[in-house]
């Protein structure tokens, strides 16, 4: 039971982690209705330029100035990127994202080298919150989840309940008629764009000390974030928000109860081979549940595409 | 003003029955005959081309740069028929030349019936593998174009992957799986021991395997896939399933890109994870669009560009990727014909005569341009060799002269020569684009 709760909270961590980057990325994809492939080398770019200013300025300079650096590069592949490709159709724009992505990547790779950056979480947060039965839960875990809560709570306030919310749902949907009523849609595209590679970022700083700043961060969390969104259904913020939250769950439960295939099958009234080892299938009949937890969401969203195409909570795909 | 009309190449103000140019009366099997010969001639001299290369570059090195080549071609094409002529993206196609490979490795590993037949028709199992597995995927991935299948793609991509490093028994783990290729029946005695026999296997199927998808693209299903590309609605009133020819191209499309892997096989005796994992998916992908996906030979130009730079920088360079990636976006950005369509675009100028006009223009814009593009790699590679050289390693190597990458005089040169190099570029730019506009309109030069 405790090692249940400890395990519910690494998930939410996970879950949490993961709605930050796909909050944006959803948000993006209504705006355009493409997938930004390059989203998480954002993520990476904003631990990447917290670590540096860290170095300089400490921690907290850096969750605040790292993530508007972060957000004016995305408005500037916005404006003078992606709104140039964007009249060769929908295909050339996924392909320029994911130029981007590895250009980044390169990028990364030129400016600060290829091993893992000593980033590392701050004094003041680096003590034990609690412990639950021995489990002891960083106080930085703790920060982590009031972070994106904040950031979720504050998003859902801006555009359900503002002005410039209001305008932004308009303008994601009906831009020719916004733009009709004197708003500049472009603009409003270009801020949208910002601000979701800016929680990006957010994302980034947050998760650099624990999970590692290197060049191979955005690729690792990268497709997960699109899994993320397809399943939950593109475009949905409720949909990325549930997406990420299982996901988180699925992955940590699946890595820490070592649960193997062999007594799945076993319990099912299947008898395990005389000769394992010879066997065709000796590797499908090892299999334990950590091993195949990365894939887990992978072969969730081949199943979501293929029985339910948009998504959990999207709406009727056109 | 010219008296043609330049969008339909017709005199002006003719009508639709004044507009047939070739007399009716005259037997036309002449002309058919000639434009058979005319279609033929790209694939006969390519033919001689790959017979007479090895002539040429007999070194093994050389041998194994243009077997790389000539499999990626072959890849690349594939990934076309999805990509170019059907408009489905696919993140993950290198799984299915991998799993072509890797059902070749098998093969070559069960003496039996391997010894039993010969090396060359290895490559068609690969290919079988490979549309088996397209077809499964494709089963439901074809259901719709667009994000959809990107999505799917990549998902898939992914899990198998992923699952190369769990199922040991098919994809051989870490260290992959390996063969002998000289166990094979003996091919009219030859036992593919050399470099070169490989080559000449694989410069037939390359040869066989491109002439099979040209002539794909122009069956009717072939056909249909541009149609469905191009308006799925439209091409489904017409009474084609849009379903069913995304799932013939996608299965097509499987079945070459298996015949890459069985190649690969043959031709590097190994097969791991590297050769279905998402970067090897990403890299056709850069190749094929690179090359240019609008017309059939766009690919063979990326395979070939892409290859030799890959190569010859990798040596140079230790950026070579970035500069892959700076490539790759900027054809996005500026060409997304790619450089086939670059190469097309000229097309208009030489079928008026004034090709010639473009050459003084291009001469004065882009050799300005590319030595200052040169010249910002160089300052390039010296801000890496600054950040990231050994301590006390000042000295470094940039277009054959060496120099101290601490001192200001390099970076003030490299800077002055970018700077020079591309404002004459920029400043020549507007007459380029009129020499640009004269070379395409009809008529004598004003």
């Amino acid at each position: 039971m405790d090692l249940i709760l400890v395990n519910l909270i690494d998930g939410l961590v996970t879950g949490l982690l993961l709605f930050m980057l796909s909050a944006g990325l959803t948000l993006i994809f209504s705006m355009m209705g493409v997938l930004n492939f390059a989203h998480a080398s954002f993520y990476m770019l904003g631990a990447y330029f917290a670590y540096s200013i860290s170095l300089a300025l400490g921690f907290w300079m850096g969750l605040l100035v790292a993530p508007l650096i972060v957000g004016l590069a995305g408005a500037a592949v916005e404006r003078y990127g992606l709104r140039r490709v964007h009249q060769y159709g929908h295909v050339p724009e996924l392909i320029f994202t994911f130029g981007l992505a590895l250009l980044i990547e390169e990028l990364v790779q030129f400016v600060w080298g290829k091993n893992q950056m000593a980033y590392s979480v701050p004094d003041v947060l680096n003590f034990t919150a609690f412990a639950i039965s021995g489990n002891s839960i960083p106080a930085y875990k703790i920060f982590m989840i009031f972070i994106s809560v904040g950031i979720f709570i504050g998003l859902l306030y801006v555009l359900t309940k503002t002005r410039v919310g209001m305008i932004i749902q308009a303008a994601l949907s009906y831009p020719r008629t916004v733009e009709a009523l004197g708003h500049n849609v472009p603009l409003i595209f270009m801020g949208v764009f910002g601000v979701g590679t800016a929680l990006a970022g957010v994302a980034g700083v947050i998760a650099g000390p624990v999970l590692g700043t290197f060049p191979g961060m955005a690729f690792v969390l990268g497709s997960i974030v699109f899994v993320t969104i397809v399943i939950g259904g593109l475009g949905s913020l409720w949909g990325a928000l549930f997406a990420s939250l299982l996901i988180g769950w699925m992955t940590t439960f699946a890595k820490a109860y070592n649960i193997e295939m062999s007594n799945i099958l076993n319990g099912l009234g299947i008898a395990t081979p005389e000769n394992l080892d010879e066997s065709l299938f000796r590797d499908f009949w090892s299999l334990t549940s950590p091993q195949i937890a990365d894939i887990l969401p992978y072969i969730l969203m081949v199943l979501i595409l293929i029985f339910r195409p948009a998504g959990l909570f999207g709406k009727r795909s056109s | 003003m010219s008296n043609f009309d330049p969008n339909t190449d017709m005199p002006r103000g003719a009508r639709p029955e004044e507009q047939i140019t070739t007399d009716p009366s005259k037997p036309s099997e002449r002309m058919q005959f000639r434009l058979m010969l005319f279609n033929l001639a790209p694939w006969i001299i390519a033919s001689l081309v790959l017979l007479l290369l090895p002539a040429v570059f007999t070194n093994n090195s050389t041998i194994t740069l243009m077997n790389q080549m000539m499999i990626t071609i072959v890849f690349a094409l594939a990934y076309n028929m999805l990509l170019g002529q059907g408009g489905m993206l696919s993140f993950g196609h290198a799984v299915y030349a991998g799993v072509g490979g890797f059902a070749c490795m098998h093969i070559m590993n069960t003496s039996d019936f391997f010894s039993s037949i010969p090396l060359v028709i290895l490559p068609f199992f690969g290919g079988l593998f490979g549309m088996g597995l397209a077809m499964i995927v494709g089963s439901f991935s074809t259901r719709s174009a667009g994000t959809v299948f990107a999505m799917i793609s990549l998902g898939v991509g992914e899990l198998i992957a992923a699952s190369s490093v769990i199922i040991v028994a098919f994809f051989g783990g870490e260290g992959g799986v390996s063969g002998n290729r000289t166990d094979a029946l003996p091919f009219f005695g030859n036992e593919f021991l050399q470099q070169i026999n490989v080559y000449y296997l694989i410069a037939v199927w390359t040869i066989i395997s491109a002439a099979l998808m040209f002539l794909w693209s122009r069956t009717p299903v072939g056909r249909m896939a541009n149609a469905v590309r191009d308006n799925p609605e439209r091409a489904e009133f017409l009474g084609y399933s849009a379903r069913w020819v995304r799932f013939y191209s996608f299965v097509a499309s499987g079945f070459f890109a298996g015949v890459s892997g069985g190649l690969f096989a043959i031709n590097y005796e190994i097969l791991t994870e590297e050769n279905l994992n998402t970067a090897s998916s990403g890299v056709i992908l850069l190749v094929t669009f690179l090359g240019g996906v609008g017309f059939f030979f766009g690919p063979i130009i990326g395979a070939v560009v892409f290859t030799l730079v890959q190569t010859v920088l990798s040596l140079q360079t230790e950026l070579w990727a970035f500069y892959a990636g700076s490539l790759f976006l900027a054809t996005v950005m500026f060409f997304p014909g790619g450089l086939a369509g670059l190469i097309m675009m000229h097309v208009p100028a030489f079928k008026l005569g004034k090709s010639k006009l473009l050459i003084i223009p291009y001469l004065k814009t882009l050799v300005p341009a590319a030595i200052g593009i040169l010249a910002v790699c160089a300052l390039v590679e010296m801000t890496f060799h600054y950040r990231h050289a050994a301590t006390g390693d000042h000295e470094m190597t940039l277009f054959w002269t060496t120099f101290d990458s601490h001192t200001v005089l390099p970076w003030l040169v490299a800077a002055a020569i970018a700077a020079v190099g591309l404002g004459i570029a920029r400043a020549t730019a507007p007459s380029l684009k009129e020499a640009w506009n004269e070379a395409n309109t009809r008529g004598a030069a004003s």
